[in-house]
């Protein structure tokens, strides 16, 4: 016989908590760019993490240029479920000066893939309305 | 440590969606297939085995590992799952070498499927996308092909790669996969049809991107001595390698290139590496597995690869990563026709056509991505073209490579971030 198949619903709230990165967030909730540098090493993420990847020693918070250069990007044409209404989009790794990590954005303010460049400079912008989340900021030509 | 030796090996067709069989029936045709092709392996020899499956949300069952386990009738031997996002497979069969070279086990059964026909193609890239660092990552791009298109423009503007190369990976491997019966796509297809198939995520089409596909894959690894007992063609494990990165991509650092025997740090003078264009958990992987099997120069002591294409560029990535060119030279590589089977018509003028085979199944790109079967469907084809049995198994020997003694098998998960190597070779 043909196989039965049906539909199962699946739908699930999660208490996502930012826990030690939270800072991050409320950082972009009142419009910095928080990233963090390492008190042994002194090496700063722009992605931040509390304790670093190099030596193992608690990260102090700093605050990031607001300034920074597209170090790669895309434009995304088709996505998973819950970006399909954004789409296209155009993401980017951006690339501050004294930082070491790089840290991965919308950019906006741009219409083709082919109007956007690796090297060209962008700047930092926030949303008004923080949703607490990384999208709170995204990068626009400066 | 002991000597671990791949016995038999077994395929589910892997296709878009298979609504008439659970996952344990797919692992069952695989295991009986493998099962079947080796007479005289008695159940009884079977010590344990592994589970191979990434997401619990394909499935929406927990504990799938064990629902396999019993179907076939492997209770009460030991089993447990492994997973490692795309490289859960490539884990897996070092983790049934694991159990044999440690001596935990004489015979291991590595089983690995995936059903991800089970949601909708956008649902099934949102759980892959939690693959990702779901504080920083998911939330900004959630969608892997984008990261890919990201690490692909970066490598294009270091080393001058170019989107005709990428689409050649795909002509290739689609071309190869004519002659597989298991591929789940098999085309014919030219450079242009690559690049005027609908663009995914610039600069990558949607022929330069692997599908979802539902799937089973098993291997039976064993010691030495029941090798010998099983059949006279045994497949060494002769090196296996296992890397690691982080899962952020934005945090690569950028610094001096891990050189491979046949490199010198002059040839980097100025390359930042990893950085987004490389991965450092393959040639992490890759660097540990020759190693232990003893290989110097890869390109000339290795006969074909079977590596992990989800993306063409991700192939022509792992170029570089595996040491069978520099950094740099990947798109070159391709071009030049290196990764090709000598003997097929691929409608492209290539100058040095197969000087080491890459993807002669037909890959992922092909092939399909049933992620937890996807590691061990590469072990079994490159059992089978060792073997010398690719006519036996795929009904056309077309993809049989003339010298096939020594293949390489790799895995690679996240944005590189877990990788593995394990090296084949012929064990009689």
């Amino acid at each position: 016989m043909s196989p039965i198949v049906i539909k199962h619903p699946y739908t699930v709230e999660y208490l996502h908590s930012y826990g030690q990165d939270s800072p991050f967030f409320a950082g972009l909730a009142n419009k910095r760019l928080l990233g963090t540098r390492c008190g042994g090493c002194r090496y700063t993420y722009a992605t931040p993490r509390l304790h670093c990847a190099n030596c193992g020693k608690e990260t102090d918070w700093v605050e990031l240029p607001q300034e920074g250069r597209v170090h790669t990007f895309t434009t995304c044409f088709f996505g998973s479920e819950a970006f399909l209404k954004e789409t296209p989009f155009h993401l980017v790794l951006v690339e501050f000066d004294g930082a070491d990590t790089l840290l991965l954005a919308r950019l906006i303010g741009v219409e083709n893939p082919e109007d956007i460049r690796i090297g060209m400079k962008i700047r930092a912008k926030f949303r008004r309305n923080s949703q607490l989340k990384p999208t709170d900021v995204y990068f626009v030509p400066a | 440590m002991r000597p671990v030796y791949m016995v038999s090996g077994g395929v589910s067709k892997f296709e878009k969606a298979r609504p008439d069989a659970t996952f344990q029936k797919m692992v069952k045709e695989a295991f009986d297939y493998a099962y079947g092709d080796l007479p005289k392996l008695k159940r009884e020899t079977i010590d344990g085995s592994v589970a191979s499956y990434f997401s619990d949300h394909f499935t929406r069952q927990l504990m799938a590992g064990i629902m396999a386990t019993d179907y076939l009738g492997l209770c009460p031997k030991p089993n447990k799952r492994v997973e490692g996002g795309g490289a859960t497979g490539g884990l897996s069969f070092q983790s049934g070498w694991e159990a044999v070279a440690s001596g935990r086990m004489n015979c291991c059964v590595v089983f690995g499927f995936e059903t991800m026909s089970r949601v909708q193609t956008w649902k099934g890239n949102e759980f892959i996308a939690h693959a990702s660092d779901t504080n920083f990552d998911y939330p900004v791009g959630g969608f892997y092909s984008g990261y890919y298109a990201m690490m692909v423009n970066r490598h294009m503007h270091e080393f001058g790669t170019t989107v005709e190369q990428m689409a050649m990976v795909s002509v290739k491997n689609h071309r190869n996969a004519c002659y597989n019966p298991y591929a789940q796509k098999r085309r014919k297809l030219t450079i242009q049809d690559v690049r005027d198939s609908q663009m995914v995520a610039y600069p990558l089409t949607l022929l330069d991107i692997c599908v979802m596909s539902d799937g089973a894959a098993v291997c039976i690894l064993t010691d030495e001595e029941t090798a010998f007992k099983l059949t006279d063609k045994p497949v060494r494990i002769s090196g296996v390698g296992t890397g690691t990165d982080f899962m952020r991509f934005a945090d690569r650092p950028h610094g001096k290139v891990i050189l491979a025997p046949n490199e010198k740090e002059s040839d980097y003078g100025k390359l930042k590496y990893p950085g987004v264009h490389s991965f450092r958990a393959g040639r992490s992987a890759g660097l540990q597995a020759y190693k232990m099997a003893g290989i110097k120069d890869p390109i000339r002591e290795i006969d074909f690869i079977e590596l992990h294409d989800a993306y063409t560029s991700s192939e022509i990535q792992t170029y570089e990563d595996l040491a069978l060119c520099k950094y740099g030279d990947g798109g070159t590589f391709v071009e030049e026709g290196h990764p090709f089977l000598p003997q097929i018509d691929y409608g492209l003028k290539l100058k040095k056509k197969g000087t080491i085979p890459i993807n002669p199944s037909g890959g992922l790109i092909a092939c399909g991505h049933p992620v937890g079967a996807t590691g061990l469907m590469q072990a079994v084809f490159a059992f089978w073209q060792i073997q010398g049995r690719i006519r036996q198994h795929f009904g056309s020997g077309e993809l049989q490579l003339k010298k096939a003694d020594r293949g390489l098998i790799h895995s690679h998960a996240g944005t590189g971030t877990y990788v593995t190597v394990s090296i084949l070779e012929r064990g009689w």
